[in-house]
């Protein structure tokens, strides 16, 4: 976050640096940096609206408001005007950032189904809160149950890969399928309690959203950003080379059970725009383009938070622009990433080996 | 003489299979200690009892003089894991970055310093990888990927450095450097333990012998194990044939 560009963006003390290095890491910290302050933005409409009568904020907010209603007419669109639209997209621009964050652990650990998993673990969270809120009359938010029951799964598989060796993924997959299956067990019990829309949580919908979601999912990306720059070494060295992180008397099983859980509260935080179905992808896809191409893990890093964020914003123009779900567009959008920066590597190996 | 290590009737199982059975042996400061047996002897997990990745079924395990189980100085052991080398994998990461891992255990929950930076850089031209300094561990030789390895070690200036079979897959001539490089660390005075197959570069190279099969076959100086029956003792054990050229 707090990395300084020297005037001229070069300072590799290697030797055999190429002019490019440069420019390409000059790119890469302009990208850091819009994605921030888009990011930043997002975090701070969240708190307008939710501080909107406030003495102060309210002309800050009706600020924000008209700039919304000037984008429309720029756009010729009837978007921007609506809060709710910001809300969520508020949502999208954070799920952008985090869940690469996560997913550059998770993806090179090979973990990558845990994520899958602990979805479907919120999902039967999503359930249980629908049964609790129509049975008790407690009118709580779906999300929150759905990150307490999430967090235990995330514990639930922690435990689980600690215990298994060899064949780790079949008591995952067990789980994957077994707490969606009881989720759907849940949610036909409660249909005719309630009326809620329980396709929004399954294939991700803008619409479902809600403030308090919103707000949940900025509070809990200022927690999953802090908790990642707070442990980066650490998650780092076990992602490499777990064993010699053990030597190294790394705590091993606490920043397992860290990374996981930030899975989970990701994986809760992003089901709203994306969906049960489709959550997994952004913490793959846009890492899976970053190891593309990247020349270092911190480069990989910076990059599928890049990535990300383009298949976020590019998703919502396809989604809004035609009328799609959000979740499938992102998804899409994010593997259109992937597979050109497959073509962008053939091409760079090809460049770099003509160099000689 | 201090002991880096020391073993005391240890054994370990998998379940009900016995790897390690009552095995005391002491690894004193400065050895360069050969760990041989065959396949499946126990020798991989005899020396992740010593470091403490194993807890044992019996017996006690010391580094540096204190219980494995409360050694906490995590910078003093470069360990290479066979699976470190082997490991495909397409985790983008630099041999600078790797090696930078070798401070992490010093540097805490802080940022890196300039001290740091300077160890990381000083462990790379000792290994003689600078030129390799910003390019993927993916896309070095087994050679080259193995001095990275020994650079991270040597960066957090590890006084035992601990190699399960360094050099599978690693081409003779790279193997021969690799190996005179381990020589000249240990002349530097850093104790080694070397987990190899080829028996003939263990009595060339290491000062000190142990031989597994399970139970400890002998454990002393390389002239007295080449003199003994030991080899043939712990591989006939297992009825495998033996390929013993010095």
């Amino acid at each position: 976050m707090s990395e300084t560009t020297t005037p001229d963006g070069e300072e590799t003390p290697s030797a055999n640096a190429r002019p490019e290095r440069g420019l390409r890491r000059t790119i890469e910290l302009a990208g850091i940096g819009v994605t921030g302050a888009v990011a930043v933005g997002m975090l701070g409409f969240l708190l307008l609206y939710w501080a909107q009568d406030l003495p102060v904020a309210s002309g800050l907010y009706a600020g924000f408001r008209s700039l919304g209603r000037g984008m429309d007419a720029a756009f010729g669109t009837n978007v921007f005007r609506h809060p709710i639209m910001w809300q969520s997209m508020s949502v999208g621009v954070l799920v952008g950032v985090v869940a690469p964050l996560v997913g550059s652990f998770l993806v090179h650990r090979e973990m990558a189904l845990i994520g899958e998993t602990l979805a479907h673990t919120a999902f039967a969270g999503v359930a249980i809160g629908i049964l609790v809120n129509a049975s008790t009359g407690w009118d709580g938010s779906l999300l929150l149950v759905a990150l307490v029951v999430g967090i235990l799964g995330a514990l639930a598989v922690q435990w689980l890969t600690e215990r298994t060796d060899a064949y780790g993924d079949v008591p995952i997959a067990i789980m994957l399928s077994g707490s969606f299956a009881v989720g759907t067990l849940i949610v036909s019990y409660g249909r005719g309690l309630t009326a809620i829309n329980i396709e929004g949580y399954l294939f991700g919908n803008l619409a479902v959203v809600t403030a308090e979601g919103a707000r949940l999912m900025g509070a809990l990306s200022l927690v999953v950003v802090a908790g990642v720059a707070l442990t980066y070494k650490q998650l780092l060295f076990i992602t490499f080379d777990e064993q010699a992180a053990r030597v190294a008397q790394l705590n091993v099983t606490g920043y397992n059970t860290l990374l996981v859980v930030l899975t989970a509260v990701v994986v809760v935080g992003a089901m709203q725009v994306l969906g049960v179905i489709l959550v997994a992808a952004m913490l793959v896809v846009p890492v899976a383009a970053a190891s593309q191409v990247a020349r270092s893990f911190r480069e990989a890093t910076y990059l599928s938070v890049i990535f990300g964020q383009l298949s976020v914003l590019g998703g919502f123009a396809v989604s809004i622009g035609l009328g799609l779900p959000s979740g499938g567009s992102i998804v899409v959008t994010a593997i259109a990433v992937y597979l050109s920066t497959i073509a962008l590597s053939g091409f760079s190996v090809t460049a770099v080996s003509a160099h000689g | 003489m201090t002991a880096i290590v020391d073993l005391d009737g240890v054994t370990f199982a998998y379940g009900d299979t016995v790897a390690v059975s009552d095995v005391s042996l002491t690894v004193e400061e400065g050895d360069f200690l050969g760990l041989i047996g065959p396949n499946g002897s126990g020798k991989t997990t005899l020396l992740h009892l010593m470091l403490g990745l194993h807890e044992p079924d019996a017996g006690t395990v010391e580094l540096f003089g204190r219980p494995v189980d409360e050694f906490d100085d995590g910078g003093r052991i470069g360990y290479v894991s066979q699976k470190a080398t082997s490991r495909g994998g397409s985790m983008p990461v630099t041999v600078r970055e790797c090696v930078t891992m070798g401070r992490f255990a010093h540097a805490g929950r802080g940022r890196l310093s300039e001290a740091d930076r300077a160890a990381v850089a000083d462990a790379i031209e000792t290994v003689g990888i600078g030129d390799l300094a910003d390019r993927l561990v993916t896309e070095l030789s087994g050679g080259q990927k193995q001095r990275a390895y020994i650079a991270r070690a040597l960066a957090s200036d590890a006084d035992l450095l601990a190699l399960d079979e360094p050099t599978v897959g690693v081409d003779a001539e790279s193997r021969d450097a690799f190996y005179a490089l381990l020589d000249d660390l240990n002349d530097d005075g850093i104790t080694i333990i070397l987990i190899e197959h080829d028996i003939g570069v263990v009595t060339d190279r290491a000062n000190r012998i142990a031989c597994i099969n399970t139970e400890l076959y002998h454990h002393g100086d390389t002239e007295s194990f080449v003199e003994s029956d030991a080899l043939a003792e712990a591989y006939g054990a297992t009825g495998q044939v033996v390929h013993h050229h010095h």
